[in-house]
């Protein structure tokens, strides 16, 4: 086996956007040496893409808002299925956060008196998203990313080097957590630059590489969201928490095929715009769901009042958390009432004059300008759902974000399940990487610590065993190291486009049994025909390697999707079943666990030995799981009658 | 909707050598020249070497050179060719490059880290910051920058002129340096840092002779040049040339 | 890379070269560019060329360059003994009797040198007279580049003053306009084709002036806290927007500067009768 380069961290990141990278500057600042690893370039993170804003209860535009309501905001978006105290904890310590970055250098947008401005979003009371016009994540990245350099600038003044404490391993894939005994030992990858091995060994691991949409064909997710963290807790032997929530954006562009996906943002609605039928009626007002019936108008004038007035007239329909939006765009297109591209229209032309809307939206102005030849200003757009979000994800410790049953690994942002519950409100998102990126780094920082006397150690099989892996793409033609030939070999695109319009066609908005059935199936074909994915050319930064050792990734996370899909016989936030059409309180308080079937022989064997081709067992278990009660003092900051349609008769009366 | 095959020019190699490779692809409606590249790796060349994330024009991964000029891959839409036009496309040529499209954009790596970082004011804490709307606006604009170094690529300073990458940080990273001063809260030079002397000291602002490419190939639509360098310059004339300032400095010193 | 797996390597070595330089894609066209990209450094390097070629004729010819009430704004105002009177016109013989030549020259000393150091006049000759570089992404043809860090082109640094120059000058056009109000025999209350153009002229002399990146900085561009300054950022808007179209002003007011004294030239030569209005 050839000499893998190796060395020694306390903490390693494994990604680097707004999680990742707090999480790196939370560690650093405590003390610990840490590495972040990224597949991109360095400050080219998915986050990037967020537009809409950092929800905080700042109260800075209504001084009505407080962490109680911005709480009590989350669990409603979820469905009272999140993780309580992560919901607690990020409603807390989000201004804090936000706060924070402004001593970093970002520059939100103001208010009259200088404070950071705050705007409307779906499913939020007040207006809470602190925001820089439409590109808040580009601020947010930046920000982080310039903090660390800040840091390295400190670093190189009492050390010289810039990279002594901190350094950012850009355009590298981890494709392999490392163990020793129980505990994490540290994480392999490769350098997509050159396509050498690399072993960081470090006691704490935290995963924040964001989601899995690249598992969809129509999504708003960029390359690098092949759930890469998911699959390396599971591999590492960490459980997965309610994969079956995938969030669709009820607006991404249809227009032309190229751009379909990509993200058009709420703020577009939380700024006035309204969405259309064919017809041109407002059609939201037919979708307003009883759990949310005097929330929101239920006319077009007390609608257009609350832009102006919202403390005396309720909110339009369109500021609907997504999951409802969207379902109403998928029911409206099913209707025949869609635009000529499948989608619905969502037009601000008619509701703001053409300067206010290249102020206050200039990136989507630009997007559809540039992408689609539309003038937002004189036209409207044609939107329809889109895969946006996974809130299922790694298990995790709601204070620590230490991932469950694996000492020295953590997770947080999106790759981290349970805060967000069925559904995540927009801007939530944000904070939530900020809030528990922090904790991640925090706890890690602390881990690697007590580790430092006694480092654990990683054994050369291991790191064999990784590269192995890691070059099977190359040797798959052949058929060599033992592998039956079995067919022949497979283009990893081809599989990849196969995968995503089985999870979009049989997956997706909405679900069927028979249809998630024959997704298994399907995943499971696929499963076998990925280990005979062949490259051509070689290591040096070669993209059909790739994607070949992404698909591991994004089949196992797709068979976890699809497995808890199935088992959850209800609709809640993102999961709608269409045989089960109804949110049942008895769920409420089930979480689906998804474990590794075969831990042991994945280790040796990532394909999952014999599992790889049996669609019924396949390589996932799935567990129920009962969850904690909620805090009596925080279920106390509802109404009785509102808890009455969550929760069961027995969690009420505890 | 309407498709048809189109010529393309992409170069392919490495350090070592390379050239440009002719294709035929197909092309369909609304297409842009990201699309055709991945088209490519599909189809013909699966180990095609490109970056790109988003898709979308907001991470400013995919920079390379098409028809000879620095742009966005995915921001280039096949509309703006004739059919029969070949398009020729390859990586950024004022960086080194690593393989097909795909370049070492490491100097700028570098150059970011030369720039001091954000000052906090003494005395405020996190919450505390009161900030116009009009204070921020300057500077909100040159954070609108998605660093995908297409102005970085074509500024002659360091694109026709190897040598001058050790002195010139070139137009992101002074514009990264005039955002920094023109931020109201930044309390640089309570600490004793000059950052418009260091634009022109350390910086090498005086190589720019604005020659506005950096404002012409900008995806973001930032006035780099209007806004940023030449009020950036304009500041290093008050430290440096303005005899008047030089004289009152020179008192107040004494 | 800088932040890559490896230890990062010395500092490369700096070497010259450009576009196809060893590390770089081994392109050996100096440029891929398809379009006319010629067309604008072609067309700036002939328009500015035929201002140069007509003004220095102009300043030279010492001639014509008075026809009552229009005085020429390549000679005003004028400084020598030798100047053409004009009945309350700009003559003041600062410089006396010894001043042989055309006086044109000394005072296109200040507009000469507002425009050759503006900043968008800099980019123009740069491009269109030095190619460097010749249009964005083309390789330009010198071996060395130092910019304007050294003798001579660090002198581009008093852009500023010049414009504080230029602000009398203009106004002393301004009071030409006026001038231009009176008819041949000095009567006021009077206008003729003349007088239209140097009010054209004019306008555009003075918003060319107030477009200028120094002026930008000066009333507003240089404070931190616009907030504390409202009737300064309020000037910095209005330059700002003018700022926008700098080179548009720069063209329309150098043409119009060229128009006018063609007008004078002909009225006074007497190839053209000054048409009056009233």
């Amino acid at each position: 086996m050839s000499v893998v380069d190796r060395q020694e961290w306390d903490v390693v990141v494994v990604g680097a956007g707004g999680a990742g990278l707090r999480a790196a500057v939370e560690a650093r600042e405590r003390g610990a040496r840490t590495a972040v690893i990224c597949k991109s370039l360095f400050g080219k993170a998915h986050t990037v893409m967020a537009e809409g804003g950092i929800a905080a209860a700042m109260g800075n535009v209504n001084a009505g808002d407080n962490w109680q309501v911005h709480f009590r905001d989350t669990m409603r978006g979820g469905k009272f299925l999140n993780q309580w105290r992560m919901a607690e904890l990020h409603a807390r310590e989000a201004p804090q956060r936000v706060w924070e970055l402004e001593t970093w250098g970002a520059l939100f947008d103001r208010t009259k008196d200088g404070r950071i401005s705050q705007r409307n979003f779906g499913g939020h009371e007040y207006p809470r998203l602190a925001h820089v016009g439409d590109r808040t994540g580009l601020e947010l990245i930046r920000t982080l990313q310039q903090k660390i350099v800040a840091l390295q600038q400190e670093d190189f003044r009492e050390t010289g080097d810039h990279e002594s404490r901190l350094k950012v391993f850009q355009e590298c894939t981890v494709t392999r957590v490392l163990k020793d005994g129980e505990q994490v030992g540290g994480v392999f990858g490769y350098e997509r630059e050159s396509g050498r091995f690399f072993v960081l060994e470090a006691p704490a691991v935290v995963i924040a590489t964001g989601g899995i949409g690249k598992s969809f064909k129509v999504t708003s997710n960029s390359w690098e969201y092949t759930g890469d963290g998911h699959a390396l807790a599971l591999l590492a032997g960490a459980p997965l928490l309610n994969m079956e929530f995938v969030q669709f954006h009820p607006t991404g562009m249809v227009w032309p095929p190229s751009v379909k996906g990509i993200l058009v943002t709420e703020s577009v609605r939380g700024d006035g715009g309204v969405l259309r039928n064919s017809e041109g009626k407002r059609f939201m007002f037919d979708y307003v769901p009883d759990v949310f019936k005097d929330k929101y108008a239920e006319s077009e004038e007390e609608a257009d009042r609350w832009y102006d007035d919202p403390d005396h007239n309720r909110r339009p329909p369109e500021l609907l958390p997504r999951d409802e939006v969207a379902r109403a765009i998928n029911a409206e297109v099913k209707a025949g009432r869609g635009s000529p591209h499948g989608g619905v229209f969502l037009d601000v032309s008619t509701r703001m004059p053409a300067e206010v809307i290249k102020r206050r939206l200039p990136s989507m102005y630009h997007q559809f300008k540039e992408l689609a030849d539309v003038d937002i200003t004189a036209e409207a757009m044609e939107v329809g759902p889109t895969c946006h979000y996974v809130m299922g994800g790694v298990a995790v410790d709601s204070d620590s974000a230490a991932a469950r049953g694996v000492p020295g690994l953590f997770a947080a942002g999106e790759v981290a399940g349970g805060m967000h519950g069925s559904n995540r409100l927009g801007g939530n998102s944000l904070s939530d990487l900020l809030v528990f990126g922090r904790r991640a780094g925090w706890h890690a920082a602390e881990y690697a610590a007590g580790r430092a006397a006694a480092r654990p150690r990683v054994d050369d099989a291991q790191v064999d065993a990784a590269a192995a892996e890691a070059l099977r793409p190359f040797s798959a033609e052949s058929g060599e190291g033992g592998e039956p030939a079995g067919g022949p070999p497979e283009n990893p695109y081809t599989l990849h486009q196969e995968l995503q319009q089985t999870m979009n066609d049989l997956v997706g908005i909405i679900r069927r049994d028979a249809e998630m059935k024959q997704a298994l199936e399907k995943l499971g074909e696929l499963r076998a025909r990925a280990r005979r994915a062949g490259v051509e050319g070689h290591r040096q930064f070669n993209p059909g390697w790739h994607l070949a050792l992404d698909l591991r990734n994004m089949l196992l996370v797709s068979e976890c999707v699809a497995r808890a899909a199935l088992e959850r016989t209800e609709s809640r936030g993102g999961h709608t079943r269409e045989d089960h059409a109804a949110m049942d309180r008895a769920w409420r308080n089930v979480n689906l666990l998804c474990t590794l079937t075969d831990p042991a022989g994945a280790l040796t064997d990532p394909a999952g030995g014999l599992a790889a081709t049996d669609p019924v067992r396949g390589q996932i278990t799935l567990t129920r799981e009962t969850t904690e009660p909620i805090r009596p003092d925080l279920l106390a900051l509802f109404e009785k009658e509102e808890l009455v349609k969550y929760l069961a008769e027995e969690e009420l009366y505890e | 909707m309407s498709s048809y095959e189109a010529r393309f020019k992409v170069w392919r190699g490495d350090a070592e050598g390379g050239g440009l490779e002719d294709f035929e692809v197909e092309v369909n409606d609304g297409e842009v020249v990201l699309d055709i590249i991945h088209r490519l790796q599909a189809t013909q060349v699966p180990d095609l070497a490109v970056r790109w994330n988003c898709k979308a024009g907001k991470c400013g991964s995919c920079s390379a050179e098409i028809n000879g000029r620095p742009r966005l891959m995915c921001m280039t839409r096949m509309s703006v060719f004739e059919r029969d036009e070949t398009v020729t496309v390859t990586p950024l040529r004022a960086f080194p490059v690593i393989r097909d499209l795909v370049t070492d954009v490491g100097f700028n790596y570098a150059k970011a880290r030369q720039v001091p970082a954000f000052v906090p004011p003494e005395g405020l804490g996190p919450g505390e910051y009161r900030m116009m709307q009009e204070d921020v606006d300057r500077s909100q604009e040159f954070r609108k920058c998605i660093e995908c170094f297409l102005c970085q690529d074509t500024c002659h300073v360091v694109r026709d002129h190897e040598e001058n990458k050790q002195a010139f940080a070139g137009p992101r990273f002074l514009m990264r340096i005039a955002e920094l001063d023109m931020h109201p809260l930044d309390a640089a030079e309570e600490a004793g840092l000059d950052r418009k002397r260091t634009a022109q000291d350390d910086h090498g602002l005086g190589y720019c002779n604005i020659t506005k490419c950096c404002t012409e190939v900008c995806p973001e639509g930032i006035r780099i040049t209007d806004n940023a360098l030449i009020p950036l310059k304009e500041r290093a004339v008050d430290r440096k040339y303005d005899p008047l300032v030089w004289l009152g400095s020179k008192i107040r010193r004494r | 890379m800088a932040t890559g797996t490896e230890p990062p390597a010395t500092e490369p070595r700096p070497r010259s070269g450009g576009v196809t330089a060893g590390t770089r894609a081994a392109i050996d066209a100096p440029h891929l560019r398809t379009d006319r990209w010629w067309l604008a450094p072609a067309a700036t390097a002939v328009g500015l060329l035929a201002f140069v070629v007509y003004s220095t004729w102009r300043a030279f010819a010492n001639a014509d360059y008075y026809a009552a009430p229009y005085v020429s704004p390549f000679y005003s105002p004028c400084l020598a003994e030798n100047c053409e009177p004009m009945k309350a016109g700009p003559n003041w013989e600062i410089f006396g009797s010894w001043w042989g030549v055309s006086p044109a020259i000394i005072i296109l000393i200040f507009p000469l040198g507002f425009r050759l150091t503006c900043y968008y006049y800099r980019k123009a000759y740069y491009r269109g007279f030095w190619a460097s570089p010749p249009a964005c992404a083309v390789a330009e043809p010198h071996r060395k580049y130092t910019g304007e860090t050294r003798f001579p082109l660090i002198l581009q640094n008093v852009h500023r003053y010049f414009f504080y120059a230029a602000i009398p000058v203009a106004a002393i056009l301004t009071y030409d306009t006026v001038l231009a109000f009176r008819d041949e025999h000095y009567e006021w209350g009077h206008m003729g084709l003349g007088t239209l153009v140097f009010l054209v002229n004019i306008v555009l002399i003075w918003a060319y002036t107030i477009s200028c990146h120094s002026c930008r900085h000066i009333v507003g561009g240089k404070l931190k806290h616009f907030s504390k300054h409202p009737v300064r950022y309020r000037m910095w808007q209005w330059v700002g927007r003018l700022n926008a179209r700098h080179m548009q002003l720069a063209w329309a007011s150098l043409l119009s500067v060229a128009l006018a004294d063609l007008y004078v030239y002909l009225v006074a030569s007497g190839a053209f009768d000054d048409p009056r209005f009233f």
